[in-house]
Order: C-alpha cells, then sequence, then structure tokens
C-alpha cells in the first residue's frame, strides 16, 4: 500500500515537473536574452542604442540605434490592426450574430485554414502579387514598403481577431440580447449597444492578441517590406522591422561582438513588448469570463 | 402583392409589432406616397441594420476571399511543375532543375525531433493542468507562461535556439538544434490541446475507477487518457503543421542554404522546404527564373500544412460530436 502511494506521489511530482518546465522555458528565454544582450551597453550607451542610426558594419564607429526599426515595427502593426480591427470585428459579428449554424461550422473551420498558411508563403505572394499590385496602383516606386506589409500583417491577425472575438461576442448571455429585443431593439442596435459592450474587453482582448502577433512577425515583413534601413517618412516607404533586422544580421553575425549582443537586446525588447501585450490581454479575458459567468 | 409585402415585413421585423386591433394594417391601406415609406420599411434604422450586416457578410466573404485567392494564385503557377521527379529529386543546377526532395526531408526530419520533444513534455503538462493541479494560483501562473509562450515571437524563439542549444549546448546548427528550437514552440499547442481534451472528459468516467479502488494514475491511464487520445492528436497534428511552416526559428539554427547531399544523422545541417521557399524567392541569384519553382514549392508547402490542418480540423470535429453524446 506505502509503496503504491509513493508510486502515485512520485508520478503527481513528474507530471508538476513538466508543468514547471513550460514556466522555466519562458523564464529561459527571458534570462537568456538579458544575459545575451545586455553585455552590448558596454559598448554603446542606452542613449545611443535609442538613437536613429543602424549601422552595425561602419568602419570606425558603428552604430547601434534601433529607433527605424521600431518606427518600422509601430508603422506595420498599426497599418495591419486598421485593416484587421474593423474586419475582423465585422466578419465575428457575422458569425455570432447572422450567419445560420451550418454557414458558421463551414466558415470557422476556414479561418483557422487561413491561419494555418506558413508566413513565408504569405511574404512570397506579398513579393509576386500585392507588391507589384500597389506599385501600380499607388504610383509608388517600390511595391515592397510598409503598406504591403501592412496589408499582408493584417490577413495574418485576421483569424486571430475573429476567432476570439466570436468567442467574446457568443459568450454574452442571450437573456441580454433577448431583453434588447424585447424592447423594441433591432438586431443592429442590440449588438452595438447591448453585445459589443458587454463582450467589450473579450474584443480588446482579441485585438491586442492580434497586434501581438503582428508585431512579432517575421517572414512577411522580411519579404515583403523591402527591409530599407533609413526611416521612414510614410507609408509607401520601405521599411524594417525589429524582426526582420534579427533575421538578416544573426546569420553573419561573429558570436560575442556588439553586433551579436545588439541582435539579443532586439529580441529581449520584442519579446517584453510581447509578454507584456499578451499578460495583459489574458488578465482581460480572465476578467471578462468571470463577469460572464457572473 | 400585398401579402407578399406583408410577409417581407413580417420577416425583418419580428420584435416591432403593431398591436393588434390599433392602427390599421399599412399593407391592407391604399398606398399613397407617405406610407410608402412604412410598407418598405424604409425607417432609417432597418436601413442602417441592413447597410451594417451587408458590411459584416462583406467582411466574412473578404477572409474566405483571401484564402481562396491564396490558394488559387499557388496552384495556377504552381500546379505545372508539381511531378513525381519534382518530389522524389534533390534539386540541382542552381535549385532551378530535380526538385524538392532534401528540403521535404528536412522538414520530415526535424518535425520528427520537435514532436519526439514536444509530445511527452506537451502531454505532461496538459495531465497535470487537467488532472492534478488545483486551481490556484501556482496553476494559474503556468496557464499565463504557457499563453505566453505561445505568443513569443517566432524570430525570438530563433535567438533563444542559438543560445541556448547551438552555442551553449553545443548541439551546433543541425537538425537537432532546429527540431528542439522548434519543439519549444509548438509545446503551448500541445499542452493547450491536451488540457482542453483531458477536460471534455466527464468526471463520471474518473470517479467510476476511483470508486472501484483505482488509483489517481490508473484512473487517468485506463479511464481517462485513452478517450483524450482523439482530442491530443490533433494537438499534436497542429503542432506539426505549425512547426513544418515555420522558418525564423530555424534561419541560424540549422537550416541550410543548399546542400549536395542528405544529412546523414541529427548533427548535420539540413535544407528545409520554408526556407527553401525563402532562398527561392528572395536569394537566389536569377529570381525571374527561379519564381515557378518557388512557386511549386509554395504549393507542396501549403498542401502539406494544410492538409495536416484540415486532418486536425476534422478529428476534432468528430471527437467533440462523440463528446457531446452521452
Amino acid at each position: 500500500m506505502m509503496r503504491s502511494a509513493s508510486r502515485e506521489a512520485l508520478i503527481h511530482y513528474s507530471f508538476a515537473a513538466a508543468a514547471l518546465f513550460a514556466v522555466g522555458i519562458l523564464a529561459g528565454i527571458f534570462l537568456l536574452l538579458l544575459t545575451e544582450g545586455f553585455p552590448v551597453f558596454r559598448h554603446v550607451s542606452v542613449s545611443q542604442f535609442f538613437s536613429w542610426n543602424w549601422n552595425p558594419n561602419a568602419y570606425g564607429q558603428p552604430e547601434y540605434g534601433i529607433l527605424a526599426q521600431m518606427l518600422g515595427t509601430i508603422m506595420v502593426t498599426v497599418g495591419a490592426l486598421v485593416f484587421s480591427i474593423p474586419i475582423g470585428i465585422g466578419a465575428a459579428a457575422y458569425l455570432s450574430e447572422i450567419a445560420a449554424p451550418r454557414t458558421r461550422e463551414v466558415i470557422k473551420p476556414l479561418v483557422e485554414l487561413l491561419a494555418g498558411v506558413p508566413s513565408v508563403v504569405i511574404g512570397f505572394l506579398g513579393i509576386v502579387v500585392t507588391g507589384p499590385w500597389l506599385a501600380r496602383s499607388t504610383g509608388a516606386s517600390n511595391g515592397l514598403n510598409a503598406l504591403n506589409g501592412s496589408l499582408l500583417l493584417g490577413l495574418m491577425s485576421l483569424p486571430t481577431i475573429v476567432t476570439l472575438t466570436e468567442d467574446a461576442l457568443r459568450a454574452v448571455p442571450a437573456e441580454f440580447k433577448a431583453a434588447s429585443l424585447a424592447l423594441g431593439a433591432n438586431r443592429l442596435q442590440t449588438l452595438v449597444r447591448v453585445t459589443i459592450p458587454s463582450a467589450a474587453t473579450g474584443v480588446i482582448a482579441a485585438c491586442m492578441l492580434g497586434m501581438g502577433r503582428a508585431v512579432g512577425e517575421t517572414m512577411t515583413v522580411l519579404m515583403a517590406t523591402g527591409n530599407a534601413l533609413a526611416p521612414p517618412s510614410g507609408f509607401l516607404d520601405s521599411v524594417r522591422t525589429m524582426t526582420a533586422t534579427v533575421a538578416i544580421e544573426l546569420g553573419e553575425v561573429p558570436f560575442g561582438t556588439a553586433h551579436y549582443h545588439a541582435l539579443f537586446v532586439i529580441g529581449f525588447v520584442l519579446f517584453v513588448f510581447t509578454f507584456v501585450v499578451n499578460s495583459v490581454s489574458d488578465l482581460v479575458l480572465l476578467r471578462f469570463q468571470r463577469k460572464m459567468q457572473g | 402583392m400585398g401579402t407578399g409585402r406583408k410577409a417581407n415585413i413580417e420577416d425583418i421585423t419580428p420584435n416591432i409589432r403593431p398591436a393588434p386591433g390599433g392602427r390599421p394594417d399599412p399593407a391592407a391601406a391604399p398606398i399613397s406616397r407617405r406610407n410608402w415609406k412604412r410598407i418598405l420599411n424604409l425607417r432609417p434604422a432597418r436601413i442602417y441594420e441592413a447597410v451594417v450586416f451587408l458590411f459584416f457578410r462583406l467582411c466574412a466573404a473578404v477572409i474566405l476571399i483571401a484564402l481562396l485567392a491564396i490558394l488559387f494564385q499557388i496552384m495556377r503557377y504552381g500546379g505545372s511543375r508539381i511531378s513525381w521527379e519534382f518530389l522524389s529529386q534533390p534539386p540541382r543546377e542552381g535549385m532551378l532543375a530535380g526538385g524538392i526532395l532534401s528540403p521535404l526531408m528536412g522538414t520530415l526530419a526535424v518535425s520528427l525531433i520537435t514532436i519526439l520533444f514536444s509530445l511527452p513534455f506537451g502531454v505532461a503538462t496538459g495531465i497535470y493542468l487537467s488532472e492534478y493541479a488545483s486551481q490556484g494560483r501556482i496553476t494559474w501562473l503556468v496557464r499565463l507562461c504557457i499563453r505566453n509562450l505561445a505568443g513569443v515571437p517566432s524570430i525570438v524563439y530563433g535567438l533563444f535556439g542559438v543560445a541556448l542549444f547551438v552555442r551553449a549546448l553545443h548541439f551546433g546548427t543541425s537538425i537537432l538544434s532546429a527540431g528542439l528550437t522548434l519543439g519549444l514552440l509548438t509545446l503551448p499547442v500541445i499542452i493547450t490541446a491536451s488540457e482542453e481534451a483531458l477536460r471534455a472528459i466527464p468526471s463520471s468516467y474518473r470517479e467510476g475507477a476511483l470508486a472501484l479502488g483505482a488509483t489517481r494514475w490508473y484512473t487517468i491511464r485506463t479511464n481517462v487518457l485513452p478517450y483524450a487520445v482523439p482530442g491530443i492528436l490533433t494537438g499534436v497534428i497542429l503542432g506539426i503543421a505549425r512547426a513544418a511552416g515555420e522558418t525564423a526559428p530555424i534561419l541560424f539554427t540549422g537550416a541550410a542554404f543548399f546542400l549536395p547531399s542528405m544529412p546523414r544523422s541529427i548533427w548535420d545541417q539540413f535544407m528545409a522546404l520554408p526556407y527553401h521557399l525563402y532562398i527561392l524567392a528572395t536569394q537566389h541569384q536569377s529570381i525571374e527564373d527561379a519564381r515557378p519553382v518557388a512557386y511549386a514549392t509554395a504549393l507542396v508547402l501549403v498542401s502539406l500544412v494544410l492538409a495536416l490542418n484540415s486532418v486536425a480540423i476534422l478529428i476534432r470535429l468528430r471527437f467533440r460530436r462523440n463528446m457531446e453524446r452521452p
């Protein structure tokens, strides 16, 4: 009997260890990015790091300013959300309020399939289809620009936004809607004044997770935004994002140099940003679920 | 005509009805300029609703059209290139001739390492969260970490893989390093799917075994886990699909631009399908000549990944239906 009990305890603890391992990975990523990235500040000051010029291969005085890349990342992300938030919420409203159950059963898996298309394929289509098309229709000299990246990232963040927004809308108790309809509001008024406000926190969390996805996306922006180092002045300029910089330069950089460490700091900034976005939206979602369960 | 209109009004206004015996039925009244609006129900709120709902429909249509356009474009330009030779020959003559056998094999080999690593850890964590953990702060923290892991950018996994597997553990740029890096990335997918699959098992299954004196682990092993297998399988397939399509994490952990021969062990570098597409699309010296090969590679990659996704979705639908049946 004792043997069996200790065996059970052992099994229990090994499963707990596996779960802790998952926590350990997250902590490990944080620590490793920190220790691999931090030494760069022996070579450059923090204020130099947050300046506009990134020129790590310059002869004599290399420069490691990440602001231009940050601006690039912010531009394509904001541009992506301008497309994906209205379309995503609209499609989610269609799925949860208008579509027949049978139609929804067909469309939802298709939205998930879109999420499954590899980012390198989207990037490839950005080069061969949307880039040239944008160049033709906007008259820009180069179709591989921030607008192209925004368009593709918007498409890629849509499945996240649609799926989570639809979940949030459907979590609103039917009584809320019924009460509104019974008072004579039509379905749109009910949706806009009752359902969406009740689901607001869930919808916001969905959009934030979509944003996290766009900020961290690498291959699509690497291939489709042109990767110019100069600070962009508009959406028709070529931009380079933080993710693209790491992807381009990590392959050539010698181990242990200031440049190597600088790339890890970029990774660290990306990690911290997505960590904050994900944690906040997670907390927001948790509160939303509690509220909906009453 | 009058009745037709009346039916129409009823269809779109289920909630606003005139009180019976109150106002005269508008459809029965003679049509004058004044009540045209009422008959067609052209109140501003109604028009507004129709327009906005049309917008919602269009939003959903945009997503479906985008998906179809992606598939159509790739099939149109890549389909003609697909042949048995393309799938069974390694690339030759600057990757313009031959096929994609070595990238395909590389991707399969890496996916195997990925799954060997993430399946045991993922399922074990899922079992812990669903069967053992009390729903307290620690469990909440573990869940938060797992959801955060799912949101870590793939290039950051690449950096982590370089620092840990390639450098610190001296695995070098190899199938092993890349497989483990992708394994970390797929872990959250498998954990979440396993936990959900286990939670979907009715508690009566557990209580039955426990009441007969079975230990907790015995109960899980015989009465819970077997029924969760389809759900776990869904997660595993989705995880493989995600790993097979990822490029950023393998850029610096083992994927090679071109290799004349197949890798012989897990310590060798490899060619991978998504990286091959990236090379063909952006790094090739004669980009225009490489386009047809790039399209065909994209077609194989998309077919592989979407086939895996579809299988996972189908398994999940069946599993859900079985669980809903009492």
